[in-house]
């Protein structure tokens, strides 16, 4: 594996771009698909359930299935690869803004549009901020989702550090093709971790509260 | 109890108008809120008080336009509400509800700042009103900076009020404000409130259920059926003393008597002479008084009038003068600005069997039996 790195170093640092770029692109469109969709749903209850039942069945498809299915229509592009990956983040982040959404307290709620709180500064003061824990999980566990799936667009040309599992599969090298999957799970637990810091800055009372009831 | 001086004099300006306003809601046979009519003066506090399902909440949230009202007009402070955005109209009226709604991620600061800076007022400004009305509501400024579950109850539902009054509206709704606390921070954010309200004299609407905080908080109870059925409109002492019907009697409820005590004062009622004499009278002219009175003890003042204690015909036995005895003290005794209750429960601890009544500067003005205070609750 230390020859890997020595003889291809600078592949080894483009395909981690490469990987880190996919996933940023796929939880960000994500995110921009999702945020709405689940606020709307939140608003009108009736249209969470068949919002919720396309985003799982998405969710279902198996991910080599899906890119086949997707290639004759948009090529091996950075385009397809997303499709995929951007559809698998859907379910996770809508419950999860759902749901944080929900758990903020009808009292805080009540209070605000008594002061004089429109509905956007309701939703963008009180309720975002209060459901930013929960969004943030599911941010989290769509991350490490995609983290694991941009291995499986390697078959589509990208891949990331996904390229290497596939080569070594190819060349029946399994170092090189546990090299590619090391690297994938590294960046997966990086990246939760810096999420992890991420949340704890942006909802500073949730844990100073839960410090203290600790 | 309310302060006589501070009662609003029926001239007063109207704050809000209710016109015949009702509450529907689709499918639900009965109104919530039937055609209220019902005026609110400036500098009142007026109390909406009646069982579940009264519509006194209803009642209060169309003020505010959290709930639009079916039919009607409600003008608050000369506007009909229905004409203004409820945004605006909201930012000018304080709220507070029963479980205080703080915003769990806001500091008690920003809490406090949330209608200011809404209404955009300037950092300085905000500033210097936030730190007022901590000192109002005898908040710690080192608390401005923690988040609301780091409060207890009490503090909470102060920061609750605070905020209310944030941006000094001249209207505050409240909904059970005081209800999700234990009875005993409960009497002391009424009383902190009365206080309050006493020097800000903010027209004050609140729902509550409790016939008692009712009586104790405000200038005026409206007492609501269910369906929104004002029952009866009026001082909480006109209530108790002539009740309108048969349901407002029963909400009341039992210690009718003795809630009236609580809300007159020892200066309202003719006070008596009780027996008294000065230190420096003879053991003569003491026994000679308490005959005059039929009692067996006296009051003792020194020269100034201030209260010394009592004597009995026992301590004056062996005694030529009433100088050469200690006069025992009284247990207790109440000033003009107690209440009648205050004075009863004097009477019935007391070995004396009268409450003695002394001005703030214990100076003796006379004495209060039983006989006198049921005659004045009678009468």
């Amino acid at each position: 594996m230390l020859d890997l790195i020595r003889n291809e170093g600078g592949r080894v640092a483009a395909k981690l771009l490469e990987h880190l770029n996919l996933t940023a692109i796929a939880i960000l469109v994500g995110l921009l698909i999702a945020f709405p969709l689940a606020v709307y749903a939140f608003r009108h209850r009736r249209v969470y359930a068949p919002i919720a039942g396309v985003t799982g069945l998405l969710y279902t498809i198996p991910s080599l299935a899906l890119f086949a299915f997707l290639t004759p229509y948009t090529g091996l592009s950075m385009l397809t690869a997303e499709i995929g990956l951007v559809s698998y983040t859907l379910l996770i982040l809508i419950r999860n803004i759902v749901a944080g959404l929900d758990s903020v307290p009808a009292d805080a709620r009540e209070a605000a549009r008594g002061m004089g709180l429109s509905e956007r500064e309701l939703l963008w003061r009180v309720e975002v901020p209060l459901a930013l824990p929960v969004i943030f999980a599911g941010i989290r566990l769509a991350t490490v989702t995609v983290v694991g799936l941009v291995t499986v667009t390697s078959l589509i040309t990208y891949g990331g550090v996904g390229a290497f599992i596939l080569e070594g599969i190819v060349r029946l090298d399994a170092s090189r093709a546990a090299f590619g999957g090391l690297l994938s799970l590294l960046i997966a637990l990086v990246l939760d971790a810096v999420l992890l810091a991420a949340e704890r800055r942006v909802a500073p009372w949730s844990t100073r509260r839960s410090e203290r009831t600790a | 109890m309310r302060d006589d001086t501070r009662n609003i004099s029926d001239d007063a300006r109207v704050m809000i108008a209710l016109d015949g306003v009702s509450k529907r809601y689709p499918g639900v046979a009965d109104a919530a809120v039937a055609d209220l009519t019902m005026e609110v003066r400036a500098g009142e506090t007026v109390a909406l008080v009646g069982p579940s399902g009264c519509g006194k909440t209803t009642t209060l949230k169309m003020i505010n336009r959290l709930i639009e009202p079916t039919s009607g007009s409600i003008v608050v402070d000369g506007v009909d509400v229905l004409e203004q955005d409820p945004v605006q109209l909201r930012r000018g009226i304080g709220y507070v509800i029963q479980n205080v709604g703080l915003m769990p991620h806001r500091t008690v600061e920003d809490n406090i700042a949330t209608v200011p800076r809404l209404l955009g007022w300037e950092h300085d400004r905000i500033r210097t009103r936030t730190r007022e009305l901590v000192d109002i509501f005898q908040l710690d400024s080192a608390m401005l900076s923690r988040y609301p579950a780091e409060l207890s109850g009490g503090q909470r539902q102060r920061v609750g009020v605070a905020r209310a009054l944030a941006a000094d509206p001249p209207v505050m709704l409240m909904d059970e404000p005081f209800g999700a606390v234990d009875p005993i921070v409960r009497v002391r954010l009424q009383d902190q409130f009365l206080d309050i309200q006493k020097r800000l004299q903010k027209t004050v609407v609140f729902v509550t259920h409790d016939i008692d905080e009712a009586i104790k908080m405000s200038d005026r109870v409206a007492v609501m059926n269910v369906g929104g059925k004002l029952e009866q409109y009026d001082s909480p002492q006109s209530i108790l003393r002539d009740p309108a019907g048969e349901f407002v009697q029963r909400f009341i409820g039992a210690e009718r008597g003795l809630k009236r005590l609580s809300l007159v004062r020892v200066a309202d009622v003719e006070i008596e002479d009780g027996p008294v004499i000065s230190v420096s009278a003879t053991v003569e002219e003491a026994l000679e008084e308490m005959q005059r009175h039929g009692s067996s003890w006296c009051t003792v003042i020194d020269t100034t009038g201030a209260l010394q204690g009592w004597v009995d015909r026992h301590m004056l036995a062996d005694v030529e003068v009433v100088s050469e005895v200690e006069p025992k003290r009284f247990s207790a005794y109440v000033t003009p600005a107690s209440s009648l209750r205050h004075a009863l429960d004097s009477i019935v601890t007391s070995r004396t069997r009268v409450a003695v009544v002394a001005d703030e500067n214990d100076r003796y003005l006379g004495v209060l039996s039983v006989e006198r205070i049921s005659r004045d609750i009678t009468a």
